[in-house]
C-alpha cells in the first residue's frame, strides 16, 4: 500500500519531461539525449564554475578600489609600479585556471572525433530549399530502392493543438534508440546545417560534401532542431525532428513508412 | 531535468522512479553494436568505419566504395557475390542522386574516376 502510493505521488509530482525543443525564455541548454551533448553540458558546468569565480573576483577588486581610493577618501594617488609577488602570482594562476579549463575541453573535443564501433545504421540527411530529404539505404539490393522520404515543416494553419510552431515536420526521422548511428549531411543545392541541440549535433549541409556525424541516442523521445545555415527565404521554416524508438519497434516503423511512401520514393 | 544526468544511461526503472518494477525491468544486457537475432528485430548493419578515411569528410569515401564495386565487377563479372558488399557499401553512404548521376556519366564514358 505505501508502495503504491510513492509510486502514485511520484508520478504525479515527480514525473521528468525532457525538454527536448526550445522552450520560450530558455536560459540553459536542452536536456541531452547523447553521451556527446552530456559531455557538453557537463564542460559548460565546470567552465561557469571558473567563470563565476573569476567574475566574483574580478569585480570585487574593482569595486573595492572604486569605493577605497576614491579622489574624495584619498587624495593622494600611490605610484607603485612593481611587486614581484603579484606579479608572479596573476601569471601562475590565469595559467592553472586556463589548464583546467583546456583539459576536459580537449577531452571532449577529441572524444567527439573518435570513432570507436562501427555504427549500425547510416541514414543520409540532404538539405534542400527549403525541406529535408532522408535516406535509409542500408537494405537496397539495387540502386534505387532506399527509404527516401522529404521532410517539410508543418505550416502554422495546420497545426494540432500541442505542436510547436515552426518546428514539427510530416516525416519525421525515425531512428533507434541506444544504437550507433552515422549521420551523412550533405546538400543538393545551398549549403545548409543539420542541427539537433539535444543530441548535441550541428553538422554543416555543403554541396559536394558529405559529413559524418556518429552518434548515439541513448534514450526514447522527440528531438527538435532547426537548418542552421541561411539558405535562402525559407530559412526559418525548415525544421528537423528525431524521433528515436526503441529498437525492437525500429523495423516496424521503417516499414510502415516505406509503404505509403514507395508510391514517392 | 538535472535528475537525468548521470554517467550512465539510467534504466527505465531509475528514469521513472519505479520502486516495484525493478525486478521485472529487465535490462538489455546485448550491447549496442551486436543485435539479437530476435523475430522483431532485424539485423542492423552498414557501410563499417573504414580507417583510410579517419575524417568528418567522407566524400571520398563514397567515391571510394562506388569505384571499387565497379572495379569488382569489371574483374570477377557482374554477378559475382564478392561485390555485392561493395554494393552495399556505396549504396549506404552516397546518395541516390550522387549514384544516379554517376550511373549515368559511366554509361556516356564521361564517368571522372579510375574504374
Amino acid at each position: 500500500m505505501f508502495a503504491l502510493k510513492t509510486i502514485v505521488l511520484k508520478w504525479l509530482f515527480l514525473t521528468i519531461s525532457p525538454c527536448d525543443a526550445a522552450e520560450p525564455w530558455q536560459l540553459g541548454s536542452q536536456d541531452a539525449a547523447t553521451p556527446i551533448m552530456q559531455g557538453i553540458i557537463d564542460l559548460h558546468h565546470d567552465i561557469f564554475f571558473f567563470l563565476i569565480l573569476i567574475l566574483v573576483f574580478v569585480l570585487w577588486i574593482l569595486v573595492r578600489a572604486l569605493w577605497h581610493f576614491h579622489y574624495k577618501e584619498n587624495a593622494i594617488p600611490q605610484r607603485i609600479v612593481h611587486g614581484t609577488t603579484i606579479e608572479i602570482l596573476r601569471t601562475i594562476f590565469p595559467s592553472l585556471i586556463s589548464m583546467f579549463i583546456a583539459i576536459p575541453s580537449f577531452a571532449l573535443l577529441y572524444s567527439m572525433d573518435e570513432v570507436v564501433v562501427d555504427p549500425a545504421i547510416t541514414i543520409k540527411a540532404i538539405g534542400h530549399q527549403w525541406y529535408r530529404t532522408y535516406e535509409y539505404s542500408d537494405y537496397n539490393s539495387s540502386d534505387e530502392q532506399s527509404l527516401t522520404f522529404d521532410s517539410y515543416m508543418i505550416p502554422e494553419e495546420d497545426l494540432e493543438l500541442g505542436q510547436s510552431r515552426l518546428l514539427e515536420v510530416d516525416n519525421r526521422v525515425v531512428v533507434p534508440a541506444k544504437t550507433h548511428l552515422r549521420i551523412i549531411v550533405t546538400s543538393a543545392d545551398v549549403p545548409h546545417s543539420w542541427a539537433v541541440p539535444s543530441s548535441g549535433v550541428k553538422c554543416d549541409a555543403v554541396p559536394g560534401r558529405l559529413n559524418q556525424i556518429s552518434i548515439l541516442v541513448q534514450r526514447e523521445g522527440v528531438y527538435y532542431g532547426q537548418c542552421s545555415e541561411i539558405c535562402g527565404t525559407n530559412h526559418a521554416f525548415t525544421p528537423i525532428v528525431v524521433e528515436a524508438v526503441p529498437r525492437k519497434d525500429y523495423g516496424s516503423r521503417v516499414s510502415n513508412q516505406l509503404i505509403p511512401q514507395t508510391g514517392e520514393a | 531535468m538535472a535528475e537525468a544526468v548521470s554517467a550512465k544511461t539510467p534504466s527505465l526503472s531509475e528514469q521513472y522512479h519505479l520502486e516495484n518494477e525493478v525486478k521485472q525491468v529487465k535490462e538489455d544486457p546485448s550491447d549496442e553494436n551486436t543485435s539479437e537475432e530476435t523475430p522483431d528485430d532485424i539485423t542492423l548493419k552498414t557501410a563499417p568505419a573504414d580507417f583510410r578515411f579517419p575524417t568528418t569528410n567522407q566524400t571520398r569515401h563514397c567515391f571510394t566504395r562506388y569505384i571499387e564495386y565497379h572495379r569488382c565487377v569489371a574483374a570477377k563479372g557482374d554477378d559475382a557475390p564478392e561485390c555485392d558488399k561493395f554494393a552495399k557499401f556505396y549504396r549506404s553512404l552516397c546518395p541516390s542522386e550522387w549514384v544516379d548521376r554517376w550511373n549515368e556519366q559511366r554509361e556516356n564514358g564521361t564517368f571522372p574516376g579510375p574504374l
